[in-house]
């Protein structure tokens, strides 16, 4: 595959793409309407948005799990037609097996593709130290709690070393100190090889704290990009000391002016 | 707050010593006399037996060797044993449990295989699975007993008519339950799956496999239970071997105290399984999150 790729391409690009969803009682609804968004090779760009806005939606088309309705998408200048084998995607809900300890699902990832099985386990033995769960490698999913399954899914993804990261609110379920801390490792991993980083959330200070590009969409149905802001705070950064910055604070005080308006008119929709 | 071990033995220890109680009293202790200055009995002997009775022959058929009938002069071994309806009737209770645990274990494992089996092509072939739904609910709905005169008119009076009997009644449960097990895989498991880049036989094997096992483990002691039942149900109804047999025969003859003592054969042999079961179930389910109602 790697051959095939044009190195000056954007990893991501989805190009003028509807997403339409069977309604339950006839009809379709359109959930995503002509979205268009480039992520360069080696950029971490981060999706906010008003709940239901159509955030998943999106890293689906990019990963490939869903065809767009019109519009297409593109991975490495290649017209995506099926999964983004170049794509780790880490999912906003549980999904790890729950009849896998935590190491066996991170050695699982690389036993798929072909490692033998005690260099799988040993090297998943080492990413679940990075992600602080040293100790925990024979619990079952069940065992652990939400913000140590979304752990143990982030190294089951990175394990495999993907080119494309797509992330859906990693860190929601964490508390807010786990979230700087895991932030900062997703710098730090990210700094050393730089993947294309699609990332949402629904935290915008997050956002800006880790992203090169904050992208905004409107609320749904027929969810637009509405915004897309450059963060030009410098690197390496600390998630946590980034906001105490002057500049900080104006991208923020500029971007949460766009973002207000939508984040009403997702719960306005709801009450109205 | 979790009730102790010991506590729970002992409550459930009472239960029994005052059923048990209440039969002995009510069998052994007359309530009056009537004309003939015979004891009456609040349990007649005739009807109910006597705790102490069915004990006593239920240790007499585990000590007696040969359990009623003539004994015979014939070898004991797996070939004979397994021809139940042969003109040697003598059997020892171990044999009997033999027969009936091997009839089971039998009726348990043909029922799984095909269940599986079929359970997993029918989930990831939905036509096929239309096209044989009336007909998999007409034969579910269908009370098996209708069937064992079919079978052993079949398969003859062996043990095989009753493997079949209780393979039509494990079958199903397997098969509904692997059914289900396929087709309720979590889609963001199976997506996960599918991006972390597994193939066709990979995501059978780490992902349909041990979702369609764990919803089949889950109903393990009822499919268990109904290998027995049917097993048992089968040498009721027509057989030379087995705690089936030994039950009708003692009923044939009006022998209450023999009933009572297969019952109660009967009973711990199916503690003792389903127990087995639990052994087995806890190391298999080990990733399984406690049912909320043991969560005490
Ligand atoms: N499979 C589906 N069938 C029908 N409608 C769907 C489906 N998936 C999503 N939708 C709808 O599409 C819209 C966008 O959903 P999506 O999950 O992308 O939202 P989101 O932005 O990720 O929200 P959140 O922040 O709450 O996770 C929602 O209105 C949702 O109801
Ligand atoms: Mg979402």
């Amino acid at each position: 595959m790697a051959s095939e790729t044009e190195p000056t391409a954007p990893a991501v690009r989805l190009s003028h793409v509807d997403v339409a969803f069977p309604e339950p009682k006839g009809g379709v609804f359109k959930a995503v309407s002509n979205a268009s968004l480039d992520v360069a090779n080696s950029e971490f760009v981060a999706i906010v948005g008003p709940t239901g806005c159509g955030k998943s939606t999106l890293l689906n088309c990019a990963a490939g799990l869903l065809a767009p309705a019109a519009g297409h998408v593109e991975i490495f200048g290649m017209q995506l037609s099926g999964l983004n084998g170049h794509a780790g995607y880490l999912f906003q809900q549980d999904a790890l097996m729950p009849w896998k300890t935590a190491r066996d699902n991170i050695a699982l990832a690389l036993e798929i593709g072909g490692t033998p099985r005690i260099e799988a386990v040993e090297r998943a033995q080492v990413w679940l130290g990075r992600v602080g769960l040293k100790s925990f490698g024979d619990r079952y999913a069940h065992q652990l709690s939400g913000g140590q399954r979304k752990r143990v899914g982030l190294a089951q993804v990175l394990i495999r070393n993907p080119k494309i990261l797509l992330m859906d609110e990693p860190f929601g379920p964490l508390d807010a100190q786990t979230r700087q801390i895991m932030g900062n490792l997703l710098l730090d991993l990210w700094a050393g090889d730089k993947k294309a980083v699609l990332f949402v959330t629904h935290d915008l200070e997050e956002a800006i704290a880790l992203a090169d590009r904050v992208v905004i969409m409107s609320a749904g149905p027929e969810a637009r990009i509405i915004g897309d802001h450059t963060i030009d705070l410098v690197r390496p950064r600390d998630a946590t000391e980034v906001r105490l910055q002057p500049r900080f604070h104006a991208l923020h005080k500029a971007i949460w002016g766009q973002l207000r308006s939508e984040v009403i008119k997702a719960y306005g929709g709801e009450i109205g | 707050m979790p009730i102790a071990r010991w506590k729970l033995f002992l409550l459930q220890a009472l239960v029994a010593v005052v059923a048990l109680g209440v039969w002995h009293v009510g069998a052994t202790i007359p309530i009056s006399l009537d004309g003939q200055n015979k004891p009456v009995y609040l349990l007649p002997p005739f009807f109910f037996s006597a705790p102490l009775d069915v004990a006593q022959r239920v240790v007499k058929m585990f000590t007696d060797g040969t359990v009623k009938i003539a004994t015979c002069a014939e070898p004991f071994n797996i070939a004979t044993m397994l021809q139940t309806n042969n003109s040697c009737f003598g059997k020892t209770i171990w044999q009997h449990l033999a027969i009936t645990s091997i009839e089971g274990l039998l009726a348990f494992a043909i029922g799984s295989i095909a269940g599986v089996a079929l359970g997993f092509w029918f989930a990831r072939r939905p036509l096929v699975a239309a096209v044989f739904d009336p007909y998999i609910k007409m034969f579910n709905a269908l009370p098996r007993v209708v069937l064992a005169p079919i079978f052993m008119l079949w398969l003859g009076l062996g043990i095989w008519s009753k493997v079949a009997l209780g393979v039509t009644l494990v079958f199903f449960i397997v098969f509904f339950n692997v059914y289900q097990g396929v087709r309720e895989v979590s889609p963001v498991i199976l997506a996960n799956a599918r991006m972390l880049g597994m193939s066709e036989r990979q995501l059978f094997r780490h992902v349909y496999w041990p979702s369609a096992l764990s919803w089949m483990f889950s109903s393990l002691h009822t499919s268990v239970g109904f290998a027995i039942i049917g097993a048992v149900v089968g040498e009721y109804l027509g057989s030379a071997a087995g705690l089936g047999y030994l039950i009708q025969q003692a009923e044939g003859t009006f022998d209450v105290t023999g009933v009572f003592a297969g019952m109660t054969i009967l009973a711990a042999f199916v503690l003792l399984v389903d127990w087995l079961v639990t052994l087995v179930e806890n190391r298999l389910l080990v990733w399984k999150p406690p049912a909320a109602s043991q969560q005490v």
